[in-house]
């Protein structure tokens, strides 16, 4: 029989690899609170330009306020996706990552989780302040927040894989956004469409329900990808 | 632990279209050390990443303990270390808080005060609040050292660990190497100095191919 | 054993070389056969005459945008899985004829409704979906060709190609809810189910002749990647001296 280490023997838990690359990461990101703050204010500030551009209309504003908001958390992700992966695979963190005796995927998922909370979810909190501007009313802001929150992760998630196949290629934030941004349609499909749906007075459940489906199943199966993805990038 | 033998079976790699290396295949048994010498841009560093199965060969295997590297779980292959060279560590975390977070990957669980004890050995121990961005290259290195101290692994792939360390630092690596190795423990170094090793050493020299 | 024996990039190469012909000259073929079917033959459409018959090219095409990449994303299986460095040659080859058909679908399919619809572009469920069909062919496209190192390039561009063909189904449902979602702003198109049957003859026969053209093309293609990716392999070079 063979003798385990202390090691393998705390591995009978791998699934700690996931809360060990997800403190990592978050106590990276709150020690460059400014680059957190950074997507935060690039929403704020771009969702603001719209009824300058547009006029200050207000039944017009309210008509395109789920469209606006749901763009610019796009872009907002979009923009915050090169540090999931861009320093770690720099400063050769990466290469430790798949070397490590927790599964690469649990990994991933440690990584995608604290990106969501120090990008999604941020932006899904300020997001009802931003509806207010565009005159939406109590149960549609609910519904934004609501939306946001669910749709968010996916965009972390399939923004996880195009990040992970751009490494360290040239001009790879523009090809990221090109390979991204046609995965992230059905996202920006169910989530504007949750506060549409709300303000033609119908149910956004259905389309909450979409998002959240989404979510899940991402969340089954897109560590794999991520961390084929991250391999595939190290070669 | 068990010992680990670690064998290279007729290794083939390609860059591009020019072959690095080919049929390269040698065996290393515990307690030995293997040297790669060579010219710059031969292949060193490409054939530890293959040995750590970083990188995928274009022919050939990479057996550990007589196992195909490829097919272990991360739990088994993590029998191999390797240390290339960037460091992997980060410019916002203090001296301290890069070891930690490396061990807690290495899921090595240590307490503070034999962190610290470690970094005294690696004379690090006055700047363990010093944060990365503010630490030489040679400082950056002997975190790695003190991590090696730590580290219940049996294969080491170290590539030109001592670059930028000063002769003090070298002579804590061969002492780091030489304990390892003692332990039964087998090591693959990429360098271009002599490293008077106590234990067994073999030499691998790569040559370019042309063809 | 035999049947991975052509997966080998030079044993292929010459089974390829021998098939293209054949394909070629059988697209050639249908090609003639369809058209002279659809623009002579099939009757005029009592609705609308003959602007019409420019689903001739449309139907084929926009099948053939989905089904390149549905063959993209088997191959992208086959590269992973078994690690067969031809069947990410294969998708190679295939990307470029797929992003052409789809650029011909939407163009046709713009030139079709300027006279039926009064205008070239409606966010129509499927002309939307087609357009980001050409997006994920693009983002392959622009990949493979960063990526400098080919080894990379080849497992990279499977990857994408998993991943976006998992992602079609969804992007297509969520187009389509979205298009009944916004009833209002769309034209419908009613789908003519009395059609000829010379027509739908006549379609079939384009959508096999584009069918043929695709394979014959992404042959060529193919060949031509295994020449430069093996450019440096002796059985290359007996083919550069036996051509000189």
């Amino acid at each position: 029989m063979k003798v385990q280490t202390p090691a393998e023997f705390e591995l009978q838990t791998p699934e700690r690899g996931l809360l060990v690359a997800a403190a990592r990461d978050i106590k990276l990101a709150m020690r460059s609170r400014g680059e957190l703050v950074q997507a935060l204010v690039f929403f704020v500030i771009v969702v603001s330009l719209f009824p300058l551009a547009i006029g200050p209309e207000t039944v017009l504003l309210k008509r395109i306020a789920p469209g606006v908001v749901w763009v610019c958390a796009l872009l907002a992700v979009l923009l915050t996706l090169p540090r999931l992966f861009q320093q770690d695979y720099l400063d050769g963190t990466l290469e430790q990552l798949v070397l490590s005796r927790y599964p690469l995927p649990l990994l991933c998922g440690g990584k995608m989780v604290a990106h969501w909370l120090t990008t999604g979810l941020p932006v899904a909190l300020v997001s009802p302040l931003m509806g207010l501007q565009f005159g939406l009313d109590a149960k549609e802001l609910l519904v934004v927040f609501a939306g946001l929150l669910l749709g968010t992760p996916v965009l972390t998630m399939l923004g996880a894989i195009g990040a992970a196949l751009t490494l360290g290629v040239r001009g790879s934030s523009i090809l990221m956004a090109l390979l991204v941004l046609p995965l992230y349609i059905p996202v920006l499909i169910f989530g504007a469409g949750a506060v549409e749906s709300t303000m033609t007075g119908l149910d956004a459940a259905a389309n909450l329900s979409l998002l959240a489906a989404l979510a899940l199943s991402g969340m089954v199966a897109v560590p794999f990808a991520v961390a084929a993805a991250v391999k595939i990038s190290l070669d | 632990m068990t010992a680990a033998r670690l064998r290279a079976a007729a290794l083939t790699l390609k860059r591009g279209e020019r072959f690095l290396f080919a049929d390269l295949s040698f065996e290393v048994l515990p307690g030995e050390a293997l040297i790669l010498r060579g010219p710059n841009g031969v292949g060193k560093t490409s054939l530890l990443r293959l040995l750590a199965g970083l990188a995928a060969s274009d022919g050939g295997e990479v057996y550990l303990n007589d196992q195909k590297l490829a097919m272990l779980s991360p739990l088994h292959r993590a029998a191999v270390l390797y240390v290339g060279h960037a460091n992997a560590l980060k410019d916002e975390l203090s001296a301290e808080e890069n070891l930690a977070d490396q061990l807690a990957l290495d899921t090595i669980n240590t307490t503070l005060a034999v962190r610290l004890e470690t970094l005294n050995q690696v004379g690090l121990l006055g700047r363990r609040q010093v944060i990365g961005r503010k630490l030489s290259q040679g400082q950056k290195r002997r975190i790695g050292m003190a991590r090696l101290l730590l580290s219940d692994r049996r294969v080491w792939l170290l590539d030109e660990p001592t670059n930028a360390l000063d002769d003090a630092g070298v002579a804590l690596l061969l002492q780091t190497v030489d304990a390892h190795l003692t332990r039964g423990g087998i090591a693959v170094i990429a360098t271009h100095l002599a490293l008077p090793l106590q234990g067994r050493v073999k030499e691998l020299v790569m040559q370019e191919i042309t063809r | 054993m035999s049947l991975f024996k052509y997966s080998a990039p030079s044993s292929f190469y010459p089974l390829a070389g021998k098939m293209v012909p054949w394909f070629g000259a059988l697209a050639s073929l249908l090609c003639v056969a369809g058209l002279y079917l659809g623009l002579f033959v099939a009757p005029e459409d009592f609705q609308q005459g003959e602007v019409y018959r420019i689903i001739f090219i449309h139907v084929p095409t926009a099948w053939m945008a989905m089904f390149i990449y549905l063959v993209m994303a088997g191959y992208a299986v086959l590269s992973l899985v078994y690690q067969t460095r031809l069947s990410s040659m294969m998708i190679e080859a295939l990307a470029p004829t797929g992003a052409i058909f789809t650029a011909l679908a939407l163009w046709t399919g713009a030139l079709w409704g300027r006279p039926t619809w009064g205008t070239y572009w409606a966010w129509d469920a499927r002309m939307t979906s087609t357009l980001i069909l050409l997006f994920l062919y693009v983002g392959y496209l622009a990949l493979v060709n960063a990526i400098e190192d080919k080894k990379r390039a080849d497992k990279a561009g499977a990857l994408l190609v998993l991943v976006g063909s998992v992602n079609v189904p969804i992007i297509y449902f969520s187009v389509k809810w979205w298009n009944t979602l916004h009833q209002g702003a769309s034209v419908s198109i009613s789908q003519g189910n009395k059609m000829a049957a010379t027509m739908l003859l006549a379609m079939l026969i384009m959508a096999l002749a584009c069918w043929m053209y695709a394979i014959a093309i992404a042959l060529c293609r193919v060949r031509a990647i295994i020449l430069e990716r093996e450019k440096n392999n002796a059985w290359v070079r007996t083919i550069k001296e036996a051509n000189v």
